[in-house]
Protein backbone atom coordinates (compact mmCIF):
# COMPACT_ATOMS: atom_id res chain seq x y z
CA UNK A 1 0.00 0.00 0.00
CA UNK A 2 1.11 3.26 -1.06
CA UNK A 3 1.43 6.68 0.95
CA UNK A 4 -1.41 7.98 -0.62
CA UNK A 5 -3.77 4.89 0.15
CA UNK A 6 -2.44 5.05 3.90
CA UNK A 7 -3.19 8.60 4.29
CA UNK A 8 -7.00 7.99 2.71
CA UNK A 9 -7.43 4.62 5.40
CA UNK A 10 -6.24 6.86 8.27
CA UNK A 11 -9.23 9.46 6.34
CA UNK A 12 -12.16 7.10 6.10
CA UNK A 13 -11.31 4.69 9.00
CA UNK A 14 -8.76 6.38 11.32
CA UNK A 15 -6.44 3.43 10.64
CA UNK A 16 -2.58 3.61 10.26
CA UNK A 17 -1.85 0.21 10.30
CA UNK A 18 -3.67 -3.17 9.43
CA UNK A 19 -6.52 -3.08 11.75
CA UNK A 20 -7.39 -5.67 14.47
CA UNK A 21 -10.01 -8.22 14.49
CA UNK A 22 -12.25 -8.82 10.87
CA UNK A 23 -11.17 -6.31 8.39
CA UNK A 24 -11.51 -6.35 4.13
CA UNK A 25 -9.40 -3.63 2.51
CA UNK A 26 -10.70 -3.05 -1.14
CA UNK A 27 -8.37 -0.88 -3.11
CA UNK A 28 -8.75 0.17 -6.88
CA UNK A 29 -11.70 -2.02 -7.11
CA UNK A 30 -10.07 -5.04 -6.27
CA UNK A 31 -9.46 -6.89 -2.75
CA UNK A 32 -6.28 -5.90 -1.15
CA UNK A 33 -6.47 -7.35 1.93
CA UNK A 34 -9.00 -9.22 4.59
CA UNK A 35 -8.90 -10.92 7.65
CA UNK A 36 -11.64 -12.87 9.34
CA UNK A 37 -12.41 -14.36 13.03
CA UNK A 38 -13.65 -17.01 14.35
CA UNK A 39 -17.24 -15.13 15.01
CA UNK A 40 -16.90 -12.53 12.16
CA UNK A 41 -16.89 -14.68 8.56
CA UNK A 42 -16.32 -11.87 5.29
CA UNK A 43 -16.94 -13.63 2.01
CA UNK A 44 -16.98 -12.76 -1.69
CA UNK A 45 -19.95 -12.52 -3.68
CA UNK A 46 -20.20 -15.01 -6.64
CA UNK A 47 -22.89 -13.51 -8.80
CA UNK A 48 -21.76 -9.59 -8.10
CA UNK A 49 -18.97 -7.17 -6.75
CA UNK A 50 -18.92 -7.18 -2.89
CA UNK A 51 -18.65 -9.20 0.03
CA UNK A 52 -20.92 -10.99 2.55
CA UNK A 53 -20.51 -10.08 6.49
CA UNK A 54 -21.67 -12.57 8.74
CA UNK A 55 -21.69 -12.14 12.35
CA UNK A 56 -22.63 -14.95 14.66
CA UNK A 57 -25.28 -15.09 17.05
CA UNK A 58 -24.09 -13.58 20.56
CA UNK A 59 -20.71 -12.33 19.16
CA UNK A 60 -19.98 -9.50 21.23
CA UNK A 61 -17.40 -6.14 21.38
CA UNK A 62 -15.92 -6.92 18.43
CA UNK A 63 -15.06 -5.06 15.19
CA UNK A 64 -15.50 -5.21 11.24
CA UNK A 65 -13.61 -2.61 9.21
CA UNK A 66 -14.32 -2.50 5.49
CA UNK A 67 -12.65 0.79 3.93
CA UNK A 68 -12.79 0.89 0.35
CA UNK A 69 -9.95 3.31 -0.98
CA UNK A 70 -9.62 4.30 -4.31
CA UNK A 71 -6.32 6.64 -5.44
CA UNK A 72 -6.71 5.95 -9.21
CA UNK A 73 -8.42 8.31 -11.56
CA UNK A 74 -11.13 6.95 -13.64
CA UNK A 75 -11.96 4.50 -11.26
CA UNK A 76 -15.62 3.32 -11.02
CA UNK A 77 -16.22 1.19 -8.84
CA UNK A 78 -19.59 -0.35 -7.83
CA UNK A 79 -20.15 -2.55 -4.80
CA UNK A 80 -22.76 -4.46 -2.61
CA UNK A 81 -22.09 -5.56 0.43
CA UNK A 82 -24.39 -7.64 3.04
CA UNK A 83 -24.32 -7.40 6.87
CA UNK A 84 -25.94 -10.41 8.48
CA UNK A 85 -26.24 -9.60 12.58
CA UNK A 86 -26.49 -12.90 14.28
CA UNK A 87 -29.24 -12.59 17.22
CA UNK A 88 -27.86 -10.84 20.74
CA UNK A 89 -24.86 -9.62 18.82
CA UNK A 90 -23.33 -6.61 20.00
CA UNK A 91 -20.63 -5.28 17.29
CA UNK A 92 -18.36 -1.66 15.66
CA UNK A 93 -18.73 -2.06 11.94
CA UNK A 94 -16.49 0.76 10.24
CA UNK A 95 -16.96 1.51 6.61
CA UNK A 96 -15.75 4.32 4.47
CA UNK A 97 -14.77 4.99 1.20
CA UNK A 98 -11.81 7.31 0.05
CA UNK A 99 -11.11 9.01 -3.33
CA UNK A 100 -7.93 10.72 -4.41
CA UNK A 101 -8.23 11.48 -7.90
CA UNK A 102 -5.01 13.10 -9.48
CA UNK A 103 -6.21 12.27 -12.83
CA UNK A 104 -8.92 14.43 -15.32
CA UNK A 105 -11.80 11.75 -15.22
CA UNK A 106 -14.54 11.43 -12.82
CA UNK A 107 -13.93 8.53 -10.05
CA UNK A 108 -16.72 7.14 -8.49
CA UNK A 109 -17.90 4.80 -5.87
CA UNK A 110 -21.25 3.49 -5.43
CA UNK A 111 -22.09 1.11 -2.48
CA UNK A 112 -25.45 -0.90 -1.08
CA UNK A 113 -24.78 -1.61 2.24
CA UNK A 114 -28.07 -3.67 3.66
CA UNK A 115 -28.34 -4.28 7.04
CA UNK A 116 -30.15 -7.58 8.87
CA UNK A 117 -29.83 -6.45 12.54
CA UNK A 118 -31.14 -9.80 14.34
CA UNK A 119 -33.41 -10.22 17.19
CA UNK A 120 -31.73 -7.92 19.87
CA UNK A 121 -28.12 -6.81 18.13
CA UNK A 122 -27.09 -4.24 18.28
CA UNK A 123 -24.75 -2.21 16.37
CA UNK A 124 -23.00 0.84 15.58
CA UNK A 125 -22.20 1.46 12.33
CA UNK A 126 -19.98 4.32 11.00
CA UNK A 127 -19.12 5.26 7.52
CA UNK A 128 -17.16 8.18 6.43
CA UNK A 129 -16.26 9.79 2.78
CA UNK A 130 -13.38 12.28 2.03
CA UNK A 131 -12.15 12.82 -1.09
CA UNK A 132 -8.66 14.92 -2.03
CA UNK A 133 -6.90 14.82 -5.21
CA UNK A 134 -5.52 17.68 -7.16
CA UNK A 135 -6.62 17.18 -10.58
CA UNK A 136 -10.09 18.67 -12.50
CA UNK A 137 -11.52 14.86 -11.88
CA UNK A 138 -14.64 14.93 -10.13
CA UNK A 139 -15.28 12.36 -6.94
CA UNK A 140 -18.40 11.04 -6.99
CA UNK A 141 -20.11 8.64 -4.09
CA UNK A 142 -23.35 7.55 -3.95
CA UNK A 143 -24.09 5.32 -1.06
CA UNK A 144 -26.81 3.21 -0.35
CA UNK A 145 -27.93 2.06 3.08
CA UNK A 146 -30.87 -0.87 3.36
CA UNK A 147 -31.77 -1.75 7.32
CA UNK A 148 -33.64 -4.14 8.15
CA UNK A 149 -34.25 -4.69 11.91
CA UNK A 150 -35.83 -7.30 13.71
CA UNK A 151 -37.35 -7.30 17.38
CA UNK A 152 -35.83 -5.54 19.58
CA UNK A 153 -32.89 -4.36 17.70
CA UNK A 154 -30.87 -1.40 18.55
CA UNK A 155 -28.60 0.88 15.16
CA UNK A 156 -26.73 3.38 15.11
CA UNK A 157 -25.56 5.15 12.42
CA UNK A 158 -22.82 7.87 11.95
CA UNK A 159 -22.59 8.85 8.69
CA UNK A 160 -20.32 11.83 7.85
CA UNK A 161 -18.69 13.50 4.76
CA UNK A 162 -16.46 16.55 5.46
CA UNK A 163 -14.43 17.27 2.48
CA UNK A 164 -13.97 16.83 -1.57
CA UNK A 165 -16.70 15.19 -2.93
CA UNK A 166 -18.23 16.40 -5.69
CA UNK A 167 -21.21 14.99 -5.88
CA UNK A 168 -22.91 12.57 -3.71
CA UNK A 169 -26.52 11.33 -3.29
CA UNK A 170 -27.33 8.93 -0.29
CA UNK A 171 -29.64 7.19 0.01
CA UNK A 172 -30.95 5.57 3.21
CA UNK A 173 -34.10 2.92 3.93
CA UNK A 174 -34.96 1.17 7.29
CA UNK A 175 -37.77 -0.96 8.22
CA UNK A 176 -38.34 -1.36 12.12
CA UNK A 177 -40.35 -4.57 13.57
CA UNK A 178 -41.35 -4.59 17.28
CA UNK A 179 -38.99 -2.56 20.18
CA UNK A 180 -36.33 -1.66 17.62
CA UNK A 181 -34.58 1.49 17.84
CA UNK A 182 -32.56 3.41 14.88
CA UNK A 183 -30.33 6.48 15.60
CA UNK A 184 -29.09 8.13 12.61
CA UNK A 185 -26.46 10.83 12.95
CA UNK A 186 -25.39 12.75 9.60
CA UNK A 187 -22.71 15.22 9.41
CA UNK A 188 -22.18 17.01 5.68
CA UNK A 189 -19.98 20.05 4.80
CA UNK A 190 -19.91 20.93 1.28
CA UNK A 191 -17.85 23.68 -0.45
CA UNK A 192 -17.03 25.14 -4.11
CA UNK A 193 -20.09 23.77 -6.63
CA UNK A 194 -20.29 20.28 -4.45
CA UNK A 195 -23.84 18.65 -4.91
CA UNK A 196 -25.12 16.60 -1.73
CA UNK A 197 -28.43 15.09 -1.21
CA UNK A 198 -29.36 12.98 1.33
CA UNK A 199 -32.79 10.88 1.32
CA UNK A 200 -34.04 9.17 4.67
CA UNK A 201 -37.25 6.75 4.82
CA UNK A 202 -38.14 5.13 7.65
CA UNK A 203 -40.91 2.81 8.24
CA UNK A 204 -42.22 2.15 11.70
CA UNK A 205 -43.64 -0.96 11.66
CA UNK A 206 -43.56 -2.44 14.96
CA UNK A 207 -45.02 -1.54 18.11
CA UNK A 208 -42.84 0.29 20.84
CA UNK A 209 -40.16 0.93 17.82
CA UNK A 210 -38.64 3.83 17.44
CA UNK A 211 -35.92 6.16 15.31
CA UNK A 212 -34.83 9.22 15.74
CA UNK A 213 -33.07 10.90 12.52
CA UNK A 214 -30.29 14.28 13.00
CA UNK A 215 -28.63 16.21 10.38
CA UNK A 216 -26.44 18.70 10.80
CA UNK A 217 -24.56 20.05 7.74
CA UNK A 218 -22.83 22.94 6.45
CA UNK A 219 -23.22 24.45 2.89
CA UNK A 220 -20.35 26.79 1.93
CA UNK A 221 -19.37 28.40 -1.18
CA UNK A 222 -21.80 27.75 -3.88
CA UNK A 223 -22.18 24.38 -2.89
CA UNK A 224 -25.96 22.85 -2.71
CA UNK A 225 -27.79 20.84 -0.21
CA UNK A 226 -31.27 18.98 -0.39
CA UNK A 227 -32.10 17.13 2.41
CA UNK A 228 -35.35 14.66 2.35
CA UNK A 229 -36.60 12.61 5.18
CA UNK A 230 -39.44 10.57 5.59
CA UNK A 231 -41.02 8.61 8.48
CA UNK A 232 -44.12 6.34 8.35
CA UNK A 233 -45.95 5.52 11.52
CA UNK A 234 -47.04 2.36 11.17
CA UNK A 235 -47.72 1.35 14.34
CA UNK A 236 -47.62 2.55 18.36
CA UNK A 237 -43.82 3.73 17.62
CA UNK A 238 -41.71 7.42 17.96
CA UNK A 239 -39.87 8.54 15.08
CA UNK A 240 -37.95 12.51 15.46
CA UNK A 241 -35.86 13.90 12.58
CA UNK A 242 -33.71 17.29 12.58
CA UNK A 243 -32.30 19.18 9.96
CA UNK A 244 -30.10 21.73 11.30
CA UNK A 245 -27.98 23.58 8.58
CA UNK A 246 -25.43 26.57 8.74
CA UNK A 247 -25.61 28.20 5.33
CA UNK A 248 -22.30 30.51 4.24
CA UNK A 249 -21.53 32.62 1.12
CA UNK A 250 -23.74 31.94 -1.81
CA UNK A 251 -24.32 28.39 -1.10
CA UNK A 252 -28.19 26.98 -0.93
CA UNK A 253 -29.87 24.17 0.91
CA UNK A 254 -33.71 23.03 1.46
CA UNK A 255 -35.18 20.59 3.46
CA UNK A 256 -38.36 18.92 2.76
CA UNK A 257 -39.45 16.30 5.99
CA UNK A 258 -42.47 14.43 5.33
CA UNK A 259 -44.55 12.51 8.03
CA UNK A 260 -46.85 10.29 7.74
CA UNK A 261 -48.74 8.22 10.69
CA UNK A 262 -50.96 5.44 10.03
CA UNK A 263 -51.93 4.42 13.30
CA UNK A 264 -52.93 6.83 16.02
CA UNK A 265 -50.84 6.02 18.66
CA UNK A 266 -48.18 7.15 16.60
CA UNK A 267 -45.74 10.04 17.59
CA UNK A 268 -43.77 11.94 14.88
CA UNK A 269 -42.21 14.83 15.14
CA UNK A 270 -39.70 17.00 12.56
CA UNK A 271 -37.34 19.92 13.09
CA UNK A 272 -36.00 22.19 10.41
CA UNK A 273 -33.98 24.95 10.85
CA UNK A 274 -31.53 26.73 8.14
CA UNK A 275 -29.80 29.84 8.44
CA UNK A 276 -26.47 31.74 8.58
CA UNK A 277 -23.81 31.27 11.60
CA UNK A 278 -25.90 34.38 14.49
CA UNK A 279 -23.84 37.44 14.43
CA UNK A 280 -23.90 37.47 18.61
CA UNK A 281 -22.27 34.02 18.37
CA UNK A 282 -19.08 35.71 16.17
CA UNK A 283 -18.95 38.59 18.60
CA UNK A 284 -19.18 36.46 21.57
CA UNK A 285 -16.01 34.50 20.44
CA UNK A 286 -14.29 38.30 19.14
CA UNK A 287 -14.71 39.37 22.94
CA UNK A 288 -12.63 36.34 23.79
CA UNK A 289 -9.84 37.06 21.49
CA UNK A 290 -10.41 34.96 18.08
CA UNK A 291 -10.61 36.57 14.73
CA UNK A 292 -13.78 36.54 12.99
CA UNK A 293 -12.11 33.88 11.03
CA UNK A 294 -10.99 32.08 13.58
CA UNK A 295 -14.45 32.52 15.67
CA UNK A 296 -16.69 30.97 12.30
CA UNK A 297 -13.88 27.77 12.39
CA UNK A 298 -14.81 27.53 15.94
CA UNK A 299 -18.65 27.32 15.59
CA UNK A 300 -18.67 25.03 12.20
CA UNK A 301 -16.14 22.74 14.10
CA UNK A 302 -18.34 22.65 16.92
CA UNK A 303 -21.54 22.04 14.89
CA UNK A 304 -19.99 19.17 13.12
CA UNK A 305 -18.60 17.73 16.09
CA UNK B 1 -6.71 52.75 33.42
CA UNK B 2 -9.96 53.62 30.86
CA UNK B 3 -10.96 56.80 29.97
CA UNK B 4 -14.01 57.84 27.90
CA UNK B 5 -13.71 61.64 26.24
CA UNK B 6 -16.74 62.95 25.13
CA UNK B 7 -18.17 59.49 23.95
CA UNK B 8 -22.11 60.25 21.95
CA UNK B 9 -23.79 57.62 20.01
CA UNK B 10 -26.68 58.99 18.01
CA UNK B 11 -28.69 56.67 16.13
CA UNK B 12 -31.98 57.69 13.40
CA UNK B 13 -35.05 56.41 14.72
CA UNK B 14 -37.97 54.94 12.32
CA UNK B 15 -39.26 58.48 11.87
CA UNK B 16 -35.85 59.75 10.54
CA UNK B 17 -35.61 61.83 13.49
CA UNK B 18 -31.84 61.92 15.34
CA UNK B 19 -31.88 59.81 19.02
CA UNK B 20 -29.62 60.56 21.25
CA UNK B 21 -28.84 57.14 23.21
CA UNK B 22 -25.28 58.49 24.62
CA UNK B 23 -24.82 62.30 25.05
CA UNK B 24 -21.29 63.68 25.26
CA UNK B 25 -20.15 61.04 28.02
CA UNK B 26 -16.31 61.56 29.61
CA UNK B 27 -15.12 59.42 32.12
CA UNK B 28 -12.58 57.95 34.06
CA UNK B 29 -12.03 54.77 35.60
CA UNK B 30 -9.02 53.66 37.39
CA UNK B 31 -10.57 51.81 40.68
CA UNK B 32 -11.16 48.56 41.46
CA UNK B 33 -15.00 47.81 41.11
CA UNK B 34 -16.95 50.46 39.47
CA UNK B 35 -20.59 50.08 38.84
CA UNK B 36 -22.76 51.97 36.91
CA UNK B 37 -26.52 51.81 37.39
CA UNK B 38 -29.29 53.66 36.25
CA UNK B 39 -32.87 53.25 34.50
CA UNK B 40 -33.70 51.52 31.55
CA UNK B 41 -33.29 52.84 28.21
CA UNK B 42 -30.42 55.33 29.80
CA UNK B 43 -27.60 53.82 27.52
CA UNK B 44 -25.50 51.51 30.43
CA UNK B 45 -25.28 48.47 27.90
CA UNK B 46 -24.97 50.59 24.70
CA UNK B 47 -21.57 52.22 26.37
CA UNK B 48 -20.29 48.87 27.47
CA UNK B 49 -20.15 47.62 23.89
CA UNK B 50 -18.79 50.67 22.81
CA UNK B 51 -16.29 49.61 25.64
CA UNK B 52 -15.81 46.22 24.36
CA UNK B 53 -15.99 47.65 20.67
CA UNK B 54 -19.30 45.94 19.47
CA UNK B 55 -20.61 49.68 18.60
CA UNK B 56 -19.02 52.42 17.15
CA UNK B 57 -19.52 55.00 18.81
CA UNK B 58 -20.82 58.40 16.68
CA UNK B 59 -17.52 60.93 17.87
CA UNK B 60 -15.30 60.65 20.87
CA UNK B 61 -12.44 58.26 21.88
CA UNK B 62 -11.41 55.75 24.14
CA UNK B 63 -8.38 55.36 26.44
CA UNK B 64 -6.72 51.93 27.93
CA UNK B 65 -4.14 52.64 29.74
CA UNK B 66 -3.03 56.02 28.06
CA UNK B 67 -3.43 54.34 24.51
CA UNK B 68 -5.99 55.16 22.26
CA UNK B 69 -8.34 52.25 21.61
CA UNK B 70 -11.12 54.10 19.28
CA UNK B 71 -10.04 52.39 15.92
CA UNK B 72 -9.26 49.18 17.27
CA UNK B 73 -11.83 45.96 16.69
CA UNK B 74 -13.52 43.51 19.28
CA UNK B 75 -10.79 41.08 18.70
CA UNK B 76 -8.25 43.78 19.16
CA UNK B 77 -9.31 44.80 22.45
CA UNK B 78 -10.27 41.82 23.87
CA UNK B 79 -6.09 41.20 23.06
CA UNK B 80 -5.54 44.26 24.80
CA UNK B 81 -7.55 43.42 28.01
CA UNK B 82 -10.20 43.61 27.59
CA UNK B 83 -13.50 40.92 28.55
CA UNK B 84 -17.38 41.55 28.21
CA UNK B 85 -19.93 39.50 29.71
CA UNK B 86 -23.03 39.31 27.39
CA UNK B 87 -26.02 40.00 29.32
CA UNK B 88 -28.17 37.51 27.20
CA UNK B 89 -25.26 34.70 27.18
CA UNK B 90 -24.92 33.47 23.69
CA UNK B 91 -26.15 29.51 22.69
CA UNK B 92 -23.91 27.41 20.94
CA UNK B 93 -24.48 23.87 19.19
CA UNK B 94 -21.70 21.84 19.74
CA UNK B 95 -19.48 23.93 21.54
CA UNK B 96 -19.44 22.63 25.10
CA UNK B 97 -18.43 24.39 28.44
CA UNK B 98 -14.98 22.91 28.61
CA UNK B 99 -14.64 24.66 24.81
CA UNK B 100 -15.46 27.67 25.77
CA UNK B 101 -13.52 28.01 28.61
CA UNK B 102 -10.81 26.85 26.90
CA UNK B 103 -11.10 29.10 23.95
CA UNK B 104 -11.68 32.21 26.67
CA UNK B 105 -8.55 31.16 28.48
CA UNK B 106 -6.96 30.99 25.11
CA UNK B 107 -4.78 27.55 25.54
CA UNK B 108 -6.37 23.79 25.63
CA UNK B 109 -7.41 23.09 29.03
CA UNK B 110 -7.35 19.71 30.88
CA UNK B 111 -10.64 19.08 32.73
CA UNK B 112 -9.45 19.48 36.12
CA UNK B 113 -8.00 23.72 35.01
CA UNK B 114 -11.62 24.16 34.25
CA UNK B 115 -13.10 22.16 37.02
CA UNK B 116 -11.10 24.97 38.89
CA UNK B 117 -12.91 27.87 37.13
CA UNK B 118 -16.08 26.77 37.42
CA UNK B 119 -16.08 26.05 41.31
CA UNK B 120 -15.38 29.53 41.50
CA UNK B 121 -18.35 30.37 40.33
CA UNK B 122 -20.72 27.46 41.91
CA UNK B 123 -20.60 24.89 39.22
CA UNK B 124 -19.68 21.08 39.44
CA UNK B 125 -17.34 21.12 36.96
CA UNK B 126 -18.10 17.20 36.79
CA UNK B 127 -21.73 17.89 36.00
CA UNK B 128 -20.88 20.41 32.95
CA UNK B 129 -17.57 20.47 31.83
CA UNK B 130 -18.80 18.15 28.55
CA UNK B 131 -21.83 19.86 28.56
CA UNK B 132 -23.30 22.09 25.54
CA UNK B 133 -23.55 25.87 26.07
CA UNK B 134 -27.18 25.58 24.99
CA UNK B 135 -30.33 26.16 26.17
CA UNK B 136 -30.62 22.77 27.58
CA UNK B 137 -28.76 24.82 30.83
CA UNK B 138 -30.69 27.16 32.43
CA UNK B 139 -30.64 31.15 32.52
CA UNK B 140 -28.43 30.93 35.89
CA UNK B 141 -25.82 27.91 34.68
CA UNK B 142 -25.44 29.88 31.11
CA UNK B 143 -24.65 33.75 33.74
CA UNK B 144 -22.36 31.83 35.37
CA UNK B 145 -20.24 29.85 32.78
CA UNK B 146 -20.41 33.32 31.62
CA UNK B 147 -18.72 34.19 34.01
CA UNK B 148 -16.33 31.65 34.33
CA UNK B 149 -15.50 32.43 31.18
CA UNK B 150 -14.15 36.29 31.84
CA UNK B 151 -12.47 34.34 35.08
CA UNK B 152 -10.56 32.21 32.43
CA UNK B 153 -9.21 35.18 30.60
CA UNK B 154 -8.13 37.22 33.78
CA UNK B 155 -7.89 40.31 32.11
CA UNK B 156 -7.32 43.71 33.33
CA UNK B 157 -10.64 45.15 32.37
CA UNK B 158 -13.64 42.84 32.92
CA UNK B 159 -17.33 44.30 31.69
CA UNK B 160 -20.27 42.75 33.49
CA UNK B 161 -23.74 43.57 31.29
CA UNK B 162 -26.39 42.99 34.68
CA UNK B 163 -25.11 39.73 35.82
CA UNK B 164 -28.49 39.24 37.70
CA UNK B 165 -30.88 39.91 34.81
CA UNK B 166 -33.04 36.32 33.89
CA UNK B 167 -31.67 34.93 36.95
CA UNK B 168 -33.73 33.48 40.24
CA UNK B 169 -33.18 34.86 43.38
CA UNK B 170 -31.40 31.42 44.45
CA UNK B 171 -28.98 32.01 41.97
CA UNK B 172 -28.20 35.70 42.44
CA UNK B 173 -27.55 35.34 46.50
CA UNK B 174 -24.76 33.00 45.44
CA UNK B 175 -24.05 35.17 42.60
CA UNK B 176 -23.43 37.64 45.11
CA UNK B 177 -20.30 35.79 46.74
CA UNK B 178 -19.05 35.26 43.76
CA UNK B 179 -18.54 38.80 42.61
CA UNK B 180 -17.51 39.87 46.66
CA UNK B 181 -14.42 37.10 45.60
CA UNK B 182 -13.99 38.73 42.48
CA UNK B 183 -13.59 41.88 43.81
CA UNK B 184 -10.93 41.07 46.54
CA UNK B 185 -9.02 38.02 44.29
CA UNK B 186 -8.73 39.94 40.76
CA UNK B 187 -6.12 41.84 39.42
CA UNK B 188 -7.70 44.18 37.09
CA UNK B 189 -10.66 46.70 37.07
CA UNK B 190 -14.04 45.29 37.45
CA UNK B 191 -16.91 47.71 35.31
CA UNK B 192 -20.42 46.14 35.98
CA UNK B 193 -23.90 47.39 35.36
CA UNK B 194 -26.24 46.62 37.89
CA UNK B 195 -29.53 47.68 39.92
CA UNK B 196 -28.68 45.61 42.88
CA UNK B 197 -28.26 47.34 45.51
CA UNK B 198 -25.68 44.63 46.80
CA UNK B 199 -23.47 44.68 44.22
CA UNK B 200 -23.53 48.76 44.70
CA UNK B 201 -22.88 48.09 48.21
CA UNK B 202 -19.27 46.95 47.27
CA UNK B 203 -18.44 49.19 44.43
CA UNK B 204 -15.82 51.50 44.85
CA UNK B 205 -17.84 54.42 42.63
CA UNK B 206 -21.16 54.63 41.50
CA UNK B 207 -21.59 56.05 37.90
CA UNK B 208 -25.79 56.88 36.99
CA UNK B 209 -26.40 57.09 33.54
CA UNK B 210 -30.08 58.85 32.37
CA UNK B 211 -31.35 59.68 29.16
CA UNK B 212 -27.39 59.07 27.84
CA UNK B 213 -26.00 61.16 30.35
CA UNK B 214 -24.21 61.07 33.63
CA UNK B 215 -26.33 61.93 36.06
CA UNK B 216 -24.28 61.11 39.27
CA UNK B 217 -21.17 59.43 40.07
CA UNK B 218 -19.18 59.00 43.41
CA UNK B 219 -18.96 56.75 46.36
CA UNK B 220 -22.11 54.58 47.77
CA UNK B 221 -22.37 57.37 50.26
CA UNK B 222 -22.65 60.30 48.25
CA UNK B 223 -24.81 58.54 45.13
CA UNK B 224 -27.38 56.68 47.19
CA UNK B 225 -29.34 59.47 48.84
CA UNK B 226 -30.04 60.69 45.58
CA UNK B 227 -30.63 57.98 43.43
CA UNK B 228 -33.47 56.51 45.76
CA UNK B 229 -35.03 60.65 45.11
CA UNK B 230 -34.44 59.60 41.59
CA UNK B 231 -36.15 56.79 41.39
CA UNK B 232 -39.61 58.18 42.75
CA UNK B 233 -39.98 60.57 39.46
CA UNK B 234 -44.01 60.32 39.41
CA UNK B 235 -45.69 62.07 41.50
CA UNK B 236 -48.36 59.76 41.75
CA UNK B 237 -46.07 57.63 43.10
CA UNK B 238 -44.21 59.79 44.88
CA UNK B 239 -47.60 60.39 46.98
CA UNK B 240 -48.33 56.61 47.50
CA UNK B 241 -44.86 56.04 49.04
Amino acid sequence: MDIIQKNLLEQVADLHEVPKGAYNIRANGELSSRNTTANIDIVTKEDKPGIDIIIKPGTKNESVHIPVIISESGVKDMVYNDFYIGEGADVVIIAGCGIHNMGMETSKHDGIHTFYVGKNAKIKYVEKHYGAGDGNGENVMNPETVIIMEEGSYMEMETTQIKGIDSTIRVTTAKLEAGATLEIRENIMTHGKQYAKTDFSVDLNGADSSANVVSRSVARDRSKQEFFSVINGNSECRGHSECDAIIMDEASVSASPQLTANNIDASLIHEAAIGKIAGEQLIKLMTLGLTEQEAEEQIINGFMK
Amino acid sequence: MLELKNISYVVEDENGQEKVILDDISLTIDEHFVAITGPNGGGKSTLAKIIAGIITPTSGQILLDGEDITGLNITERANKGISFAFQQPVHFKGLTVKDMVSIASGKTMTTHQVCDILSEVGLCARDYVEREVNNSLSGGELKRIEIAMILARGTKLSLFDEPEAGIDLWSFNSLIKVFEKMRDDINGAILIISHQERILNIADKIIVLANGKISNIGTKEEVFPKLLLEAVNCKRLEEKI
